[in-house]
């Protein structure tokens, strides 16, 4: 079914601008919990040549990880650690809104620029996957709490994930194995850190880490 | 067979190290482990090109050059924590020792890696298994410095999985070798789609870049380098970036295959370029030593980069670097480590005097320094004689000037920086007389001084040949 993964990539980039406009915390975490939930969706709508097992096992481990797992864990580490709710950007709102949408244009002028070496996937793939990467590296260096910090990792991340469902026809315990495993394992390493952080300064704002410097 | 044993026992052991309740036993197990895995890195060596896991895992001669430094280098770190946590039994190693064997079980898969899934994956465990060792010290300044190196490694490595996609999607057309394992790869060369290959490659270079520390993505390397343990900071700049740089030198190979081998030794030598010229910058009036080890990690994996980037007899001297660099910035950071617990401090303004007391380590830090900025007759000395006189031969006059200006440079920043350490008298200076020299952290950097002497004095053309070998099937022979 083409017409509806082209909805759910349409609505990951959507999703891209909206985690880049909010200003609650809660409400980007959310943000980020409905695109990887979105995203557990593909491989069931791409499903090709790929066998059953590994096509349910590559969304169902999408959604408890992207979906539930990880910002279930993220609310927890606000709730628990009482963090100021608002994101407190570096960049403002509008100007992160205008490079995003830059990334977005210049996402889609290099795919097209590009040409899929295997036609059979859907040419929404990459733009899509360029996209999101770009607004997680954005939200990771614009933003100034540890909390956003990750949380623009995860976009990241998903936007990986996204190009790697280019390739789970012929490798797909790479796309697993690399996309879950890196995801989980990074994101609990941080939180372990962020409470330390919290413990240590009182806060989880990192331009207090700024002792380092030349 | 033996590959997977090499990987396999390390974690072994560090399931044990996190079990053992004593921490009076657990550096034991460091011992164990790292002289377990140089015995089976010598018995392996024995049999070059041995293959394991259908052909994922391979001594090649890169990973003969690589694999053996890391293990020599490990297993005398592994002497130096039997003091260095004996002294610092106010803090908890568990996590340090049991995180140093997975690091160790990690390297090596990354040295031996073919498939570049694999290697990434090995990758990501170097990172994740270091950065709570950075935090050792439990202060907010080692905290912000393993966030820090935290946040910037997962990012690198986030966009070289991405570059790893990159290339598996340029070998996915029908009848494409549609795998990532190397030799696939290389075999199906000009068939891989060429844009594909080239953003690959790019995403790789910045990934595997910011393992290895290279300017401008060395963001994390001060810090860590500066907070963390000196026998972390041995391991990192001896081993980890090393391990980056092969993972970028496998990249290399694939390009080369694809008819992108130009574009990529371009971009090798600006980056390798920049990171010289900038380590040069910061390495000036740098107060914190430590720190200054930093830089001068960031100038000598410019140097490999450049010398990769270069080609020809060039990259052979790249091989011999990464050797040379890698003892040599152990007996450095083994030494510093010293200094800096002897006098509690590691400004310039508060140490001096560290020849007269500690009349090993003292030293032992200066010697090193004058190894490692390439004075004759250490290796290293040798190695960068090798890549200047491949980019004289090759015609490459900017390259080979800009190299030797920064080198030059960067000799007299660091000079002035370790004088002032290691001359005067240390009367004045702040002193924590329970962490004065001992044997068992004194004598491991000078075994390694030792080595980077030898190797300076007589290279085996064994030696030499694999030099050539490695830098050969990387960038083709010159």
């Amino acid at each position: 079914m083409p017409a509806w993964s082209e909805i759910v990539l349409i609505l990951v980039v959507v999703i891209d601008f909206v985690l880049l406009a909010s200003s609650r915390l809660r409400a980007v975490i959310r943000g980020a919990a409905m695109q990887g939930a979105l995203l557990s969706l593909l491989p069931l709508f791409m499903a090709g040549r790929a066998e059953l097992g590994h096509v349910l096992l590559l969304s169902l481990g999408a959604l408890l990880v992207k979906g539930i797992a990880i910002p279930w864990l993220l609310l927890w580490a606000i709730r628990e650690a009482a963090i100021r709710r608002e994101v407190e950007p570096l960049v403002g709102f509008v100007p992160s809104l205008v490079l995003g949408a830059l990334g977005v244009g210049l996402a889609f002028a290099l795919s097209s620029a590009m040409p899929l070496p295997a036609p059979e996937r859907h040419g929404f793939l990459v733009p899509t996957s360029l996209s999101t990467v770009f607004t997680g590296l954005l939200l990771v260096v614009s933003r100034r709490k540890a909390v956003s910090q990750v949380i623009g990792f995860l976009v990241l991340e998903n936007g990986v994930f996204v190009f790697g469902l280019l390739l789970s026809d012929f490798m797909p315990a790479m796309v697993e194995a690399g996309v879950l495993l890196d995801l989980f394992a990074a994101v609990f390493v941080m939180g372990i850190v962020m409470f330390d952080i919290n413990r240590e300064f009182s806060s989880l704002d990192t331009e207090k880490l700024s002792a380092l410097k030349d | 067979m033996i590959p997977v044993v090499l990987i396999l026992v390390p974690l072994a052991l560090a399931g044990l190290a996190f079990l053992d309740p004593s921490p009076r036993r657990r550096p034991r197990v460091l011992l164990v482990g790292g002289f377990a895995h140089l015995a089976g890195v010598l018995l392996l060596c024995a049999d070059p090109g041995a293959r394991a896991l259908g052909g994922a895992l391979e001594l090649d001669p890169l990973a003969q050059v690589v694999l053996p430094t890391v293990s020599v280098l490990y297993a005398v770190c592994a002497i130096y924590a039997q003091g260095y946590l004996a002294a610092r039994r106010d803090r908890e190693n568990r996590l340090f020792v049991g995180g140093l064997l997975v690091l160790l079980s990690a390297m090596t898969a990354v040295a031996l890696a073919q498939h570049l899934g694999l290697l990434w994956v090995a990758m990501e465990l170097t990172t994740l298994s270091t950065a709570p060792l950075i935090y050792f010290s439990r202060n907010a300044r080692s905290l912000e410095a393993a966030w820090k190196y935290l946040l910037v490694c997962s990012l690198g490595i986030a966009l070289a999985l991405l570059g790893t996609f990159f290339l598996a999607l340029a070998g996915a057309a029908p009848g494409g070798p549609r795998s990532l394992l190397l030799a696939a790869l290389v075999r199906a060369g000009p068939s891989l789609a060429s844009p594909w290959v080239r953003a690959g490659f790019v995403f790789l270079l910045v990934g595997y870049g910011t393992k290895m520390g290279l300017a401008p993505l060395h963001s994390w390397k001060p810090d860590a380098y500066g907070e963390a343990p000196g026998l972390l900071g041995a391991l990192l700049s001896g081993g980890v970036t090393s391990l980056g740089f092969v993972a970028l030198a496998r990249v290399v190979e694939v390009c080369r295959a694809a008819g992108e081998l130009s574009f990529a030794k371009d971009a090798l030598v600006v980056m390798g370029l920049f990171s010289m010229a900038l380590a040069a910058v910061f390495v000036i009036g740098q107060r914190d030593f430590k720190r200054m080890l930093a830089y001068s990690s960031v100038e000598h994996m410019g140097i490999l980069a450049l010398g990769l980037g270069l080609g020809g007899v060039a990259a052979s001297g790249a091989m011999f670097h990464t050797v040379g660099n890698g003892l040599t910035k152990g007996v450095l950071f083994l030494t510093a480590g010293n200094i800096h617990r002897s006098y509690g401090s590691k400004l310039v303004t508060e140490v001096r005097g560290a020849a007269r007391r500690l009349p090993v380590s003292g030293p032992l830090f200066l010697v090193g320094f004058l190894a490692l900025t390439g004075s004759p007759p250490f290796s290293p000395f040798f190695s960068e004689f090798t890549i200047l006189n491949g980019a004289l031969g090759t015609g490459r006059f900017l390259a080979g000037g800009l190299f030797l200006l920064f080198l030059s440079v960067i000799f007299v920043g660091m000079g002035s920086t370790v004088l002032a350490v290691v001359q005067g008298d240390p009367a004045g200076t702040p002193e924590v007389p329970a962490q004065g020299e001992a044997w068992v952290t004194a004598i491991p950097p000078l075994v390694l001084l030792g080595l980077v002497l030898a190797l300076g004095l007589y290279l085996p053309p064994g030696l030499k040949a694999l030099f050539d070998a490695a830098a050969a099937r990387v960038v083709g022979s010159p």
